[in-house]
């Protein structure tokens, strides 16, 4: 330690050991940010393998497969979705393959640069592409026997399904965004039976995907026109669908054996599906149909429902990761039944970062339904009149609750479109709640029965459950509305019916109300050409029974230990201090024989850093009644002295007892000291008299046994003493300082240099005080550099130089070695005398001290 | 009187002559070292220094300031975050956006200003010295010193948003807390969020206060130890930034100063809370302890 020290002292070698920590500290900072983000060694390599053919016509895969830096490794097949290539999925097979599965991307049928045309999901098609793609993995030397897996967003999920439906090599699937029955998903009918309406914006988009824009459109081995790659029977059973807004037979089988939903009482891989909470495509109640299937068949299935979906485009991220470590938890065995559902409430935190309202993701033991879980509902009731909603003719204006690929992105969006309504009047009815008591967490699918009459044998509804806020302002949970069509009907008589309210994770808050809202139209989906009117009521009461959750924060880890580790780190702090501090105390004893003694001091030394000794070894003691003086030149170790001797400073060696008791920092004898030790030390903004007073104060002895009067007599500051100190010159300073000493009249006084600054005759002032303080009995130590003061007011003197006593004892002794002198009234008689005696004597003028002569001048003072 | 006649020069005070002839000897003091410096007189010798006035004063002017400039100026705008327009709502909602404002930079240098200043100061007006010699044992002064600006740092922690409530319930009326997640507090769920946010907050500030008492008693110079304290809190801030640290940033000191906004979900989410509180009792414990360590052996040359 002292070496260290060494090195530090000179100052260049201090520049430079503060840029090497600096350097130090930025190597560690970069280090650790290095291997904290990791790095990743996946190799990319494409090929073109052999799929189906089409017709005559060989058909080639663009494929790329990620390998992992260990290998052999599980793998993952992963499927695009509908629209674009394998470029799409190199994200998420980087961060599958450095998770450290082998990943086989690629470009499915009639996309990008493979061949063949678009079936959409056919079992003869796309699944027996994948079906060969599993084939080609199964025999890598690089891929673990009997872990493969199938994961895919939208069109790549369903055809995941489809293919652990078809092919039991793959031993796990993980499902995002994907469809259950495409019929429910493309023509939706919550309620009645038979096909639903047409969901248009969406199912055109989807379908435009497949075409290319531009040159391709003119190529002559393409479909029919307006096709692009799409299969010339799939294209026509489209087309004619949407043009009449019902499915045709055609269309309906194709979108069956297309629909997980046919096959999956043949899946018996576990089952990861990640459905997104802001998707009106294929909302969370496509994933609530297949997992119920899949539980009911017996195959384990873990459900996540995410923020992001087809309407906002985002979160795919954390579907990946859910995916990667299913396929671990599956991989590893460690798959059971019973799986922890994970759902996200939107707007359920308040962001510590921009003080906006963000997500939190909640999980729950289980899936409502699945494996034992209980599902829990609560119940609200709505009241209304029954109320007449019209259909325009041709279908506009419509109510717009929500426009793919834009909904629900930010609130204000949705209080614009929350606005907007009111421009498709006539439209909508509403049926508003009593308020809410408490919190209320729905996730799941809400129901309600409506009584429906129509003006003509069909009715076309979209249903909806708003949140209203008490300030007026209402939510439409993710923007979704569940659409009703119902067929058959008697015009003019009603019908009850069951509906089946959008899937949301909502929080409705105490004091809220919900509004169930029943519009004629929606400008996402097909709306009849015909004028249509209908009348809406309540049925069942009105009694909306709404499925609850609830969960806790995923990462909440065990705070309170946080906590608890922190006020554990106190109490041993606290601890070890109080043991430190005691220590030290216990190390010095009183010694009963110096109780007489006010100051003694014994073999005192004090060493600096380096070195440098600046008391080598002092011992001198100090008896009542004694004027003290610490003479010595500048640097001779006076004021070190009496800085220990006051507790300041703590000594190397040797000991300090005033009154037989140890001196420490602290020590209680020191009360019995009063102390003037290199020059003042006031409050500037007080007073003197306040200085004086909070001093004393500060000792918490009373008030009467400091002697205010006398100290500040001895001041002598006259009506300045109720000045600010900060208006002082350095002699009344000086004097207010050794006023405060003699606060209290202490019994031992330490003056360090009290003359300084003072003029002759306040110094000659001093000198009598110090005299007669001395006279009651009282010790006075003063140090000084000016012999003829020491001379003229100390009885006892002790002479230091560089940190040694050299002489000690009364100034009698020490100064009195001179001669004698004889006094005689007649200087010429005497030398006459002397020199008729025959004695040479010489005459030399008597000199008057220079003090004496100036302080006749200048006269008394007062 | 001394040998030589001096009574035609020096009879100056010759009252104090006499007084000094009639004193008889001394004795010992009745002297309790567990009295010295009592917190009333800390206390005095704190509040009649021109900063803490000043400092006080500011936090009194700040929300008026605010309330003039939102009432001057209109709403705040559509992106504005939802705890800045939620301002305007209610006295509630305007002291929460007060404390959002100030927590960050304004409330840690009141807060190292008092705590920095107690030590650094006596030590630069040499008056630290008289008061160890009188003796005030070490460890008391600190403790006297610290319980006095931490009585003061929580003082100012409080009365800026109770101040703040105060202003923006003149200004734009009484409703309860609203929350930026949607909800309101009514009743007393909002006086009891605030009186959570405060203590939070005071709690938070701890580490600010302990580095700064610790910077007091190593230095000589006041403003050495207030802005190593500030700085100390602009450094966490910096690497607190830096996603790649994560998740080493949880142990930063200012890395859960916010989480405060918790209790603006209902109900009330403590976790972040917790963490925060844990990291802050950490650091106060080791600067305080190396601070009466330190001041416990320290030779004082000041």
């Amino acid at each position: 330690m002292g070496r260290v020290r060494e090195i530090l002292a000179s100052r260049r070698s201090r520049w430079t050991a503060a840029l090497a920590a600096v350097v130090l500290v930025a190597a560690v900072v970069s280090i650790v940010a290095a291997a904290v983000s990791g790095s990743s060694d996946v190799r990319v390599s494409s090929r073109m393998i052999t799929g189906t053919p089409e017709g005559r016509q060989a058909v080639q895969l663009d494929t790329s497969l990620y390998l992992p830096a260990h290998t052999p490794a599980p793998a993952v097949l992963l499927s695009q979705g509908f629209g674009g290539d394998k470029s799409g999925l190199d994200g998420a097979a980087r961060t599958l393959a450095g998770d450290g599965f082998v990943v086989l991307t690629y470009t499915a049928r009639g996309f990008g640069r493979s061949g063949g045309l678009i079936h959409f999901a056919s079992p003869d098609y796309e699944v027996k592409d994948a079906q060969a793609l599993v084939s080609y993995l199964a025999g890598l030397p690089q891929v673990q026997k009997n872990h493969i897996a199938a994961a895919g967003s939208s069109y790549g999920g369903a055809l995941s399904l489809l293919l652990a439906a078809a092919d039991h090599r793959v031993s796990a699937v993980a499902a995002d965004i994907t469809w259950n029955n495409l019929s429910q998903a493309l023509f939706p009918n919550f309620a009645g039976q038979g096909a639903g309406v047409f969901k248009r914006l969406y199912a055109g988009s989807l379908f435009g995907n497949a075409v290319p824009s531009g040159e391709a459109q003119r190529g002559t081995d393409l479909g029919p026109p307006g096709c692009g790659r799409f299969a010339a029977a799939v294209c026509t059973a489209y087309q004619q669908s949407a043009a009449h807004g019902t499915p045709t037979a055609a269309m309906t089988k194709l979108m069956n054996q297309a629909s997980p939903a046919t096959v999956v009482d043949r899946i018996d891989a576990p089952v990861l599906l990640t459905q997104g909470e802001q998707d009106s495509l294929f909302p969370l109640s496509e994933a609530d149909a297949t997992a119920r299937e899949l539980a009911a068949h017996g195959t384990p299935v873990r459900v996540v429902w995410r923020r992001g979906g087809h309407d906002t485009g985002t979160g795919t991220g954390s579907a990946t990761a859910a995916a990667s470590s299913w396929f671990h938890t599956v991989f590893d065995g460690r798959v059971t039944a019973k799986q922890p559902w994970r759902f996200t409430e939107q707007a359920g935190v308040v962001s510590a970062n921009t003080g906006d309202a963000s997500e939190q993701t909640l999980q729950a033991a289980g899936y409502p339904g699945i494996a034992g879980t209980p599902a829990r509902t609560r119940t609200v009731t709505v009241s209304g009149p029954a109320q007449p909603i019209s259909s325009p003719a041709g279908g506009a204006p419509a109510v717009i609750t929500g426009i793919p690929g834009l909904g629900g992105i930010s609130p204000a969006f949705d209080q614009t479109l929350a606005a907007l309504p009111t421009t498709a009047p006539g439209q909508t009815a509403a049926f508003v709640s009593g308020k809410v008591h408490g919190s209320l967490l729905i996730a799941g699918q809400p129901t309600v029965r409506l009584t429906v009459t129509s003006s003509t044998s069909e009715a076309q509804l979209f249903v909806g459950l708003r949140d209203l806020s008490s300030d007026g302002t209402s939510t439409l949970p993710s923007q979704l509305v569940s659409p009703v069509r119902l067929t058959g009907l008697t015009p003019g008589t009603a019908t009850t019916v069951t509906v089946a309210l959008p899937t949301v994770v909502r929080n409705i808050l105490d004091g809220h109300r919900l509004v169930l809202t029943v519009s004629s139209t929606d400008f996402a989906y097909a709306n009849p050409a015909q004028p249509r009117s209908y009348e809406v009521a309540l049925a069942g009461g009105g009694v909306v029974t709404l499925p609850t959750a609830s969960g806790s924060a995923i990462d909440a880890g065990h705070p309170v230990y946080w906590l608890l580790v922190g006020g554990g780190v106190l109490v041993v702090v606290l601890l070890l201090v109080a043991g430190v501090l005691l220590r030290r105390r216990l190390v010095l004893r009183p010694r009963p024989e110096l109780a007489a003694v006010p100051v003694a001091v014994d073999g005192l030394v004090k060493e600096y850093k380096g070195g440098y000794r600046a008391v080598d070894g002092i011992s001198f003691r100090v008896e009542p009644g004694q004027v003290v003086g610490l003479l010595g030149p500048n640097g001779a170790g006076k004021t070190t002295a009496l800085r220990v001797l006051t507790g300041l400073i703590t000594p190397t060696e040797g000991t300090v007892h005033v009154f037989g008791e140890p001196v420490v920092p602290g020590a209680s004898v020191l009360a019995r000291v009063g102390a003037f030790i290199e020059g003042p030390g006031f409050l500037p903004h007080l007073t003197g008299r306040e200085n004086l007073r909070l001093y004393w104060a500060a000792t918490g002895r009373p008030d009467p046994d400091a002697d205010f009067d006398t100290a500040l007599e001895i001041a002598g500051l006259g009506s300045s003493v109720d000045r600010r100190v900060r208006t002082y010159s350095q002699g009344m300073r000086q004097r207010l300082g050794i006023a405060q000493a003699m606060l209290g009249l202490p019994e031992v006084l330490v003056l360090d240099e009290p003359t300084n600054g003072l003029d002759p005759p306040q110094i000659a002032e001093m000198r009598e005080v110090l005299q007669d303080y001395a006279r009651t009995g009282r010790t006075v130590v003063v140090s000084s550099h000016l012999l003829s003061e020491v001379e003229q007011t100390c009885t006892d003197v002790v002479v230091m130089h560089r940190g040694r006593v050299v002489a000690a004892g009364s100034v009698a002794d020490i100064a009195g070695a001179g001669g004698v002198q004889l006094a005689v009234p007649d200087p010429e008689e005497a030398s006459r005398v002397l020199a008729a005696a025959g004695i040479v004597a010489e005459r030399v003028p008597a000199r008057r001290a220079l003090e004496d002569v100036f302080l006749g001048l200048i006269g008394e003072e007062e | 009187m001394s040998e030589r006649e001096l009574s035609r020069v020096a009879a100056t005070h010759r009252g104090i002559h006499q007084r000094l002839d009639q004193l008889d000897a001394g004795r010992a003091p009745a002297f309790d070292p567990h009295r010295t410096l009592r917190l009333r007189i800390e206390l005095i010798r704190q509040l009649k220094r021109r900063r803490t006035q000043i400092a006080f004063a500011l936090l009194l002017v700040l929300p008026l300031g605010i309330a003039v400039a939102f009432k001057l100026g209109g709403s705040a705008g559509d992106n504005a975050p939802q705890l800045v327009s939620l301002a305007v709502d209610g006295g509630y909602n305007f002291a929460l956006f007060t404390e959002f404002a100030s927590v960050g930079f304004l409330l840690v240098v009141v807060v190292a200003l008092f705590c920095g200043d107690t030590v650094a100061s006596e030590a630069s007006w040499s008056s630290l010295r008289y008061l160890l010699a009188q003796p005030v044992p070490r460890a008391r002064l600190l403790r006297q010193k610290l319980i006095v600006a931490a009585g003061l740092s929580v003082a100012a922690n409080v009365v800026l948003p109770l101040w703040a409530f105060l202003v923006g319930g003149a200004f734009f009326g009484w409703a309860p807390a609203h929350s930026p997640v949607g909800g309101d507090f009514p009743g007393s769920g909002s006086p009891v969020r605030m009186l959570v946010i405060v203590a939070y907050v005071c709690i938070s500030l701890t580490v600010v206060m302990s580095l700064a008492f610790l910077l007091s008693v190593s230095v000589d110079n006041p403003l050495g130890a207030v802005g190593g304290a500030v700085m100390l809190v602009v450094v966490s801030n910096i690497l607190d930034q830096i996603a790649a640290l994560d998740p080493y940033r949880k142990v930063l000191p200012t890395h859960f100063n916010y989480a405060w906004v918790d209790t603006l979900s209902s109900p009330i989410r403590w976790d972040d809370m917790y963490r925060g509180a844990g990291v802050a009792l950490v650091y106060a414990a080791l600067f305080l302890g190396l601070a009466w360590l330190r001041f416990d052996r320290k030779d004082i040359t000041s």
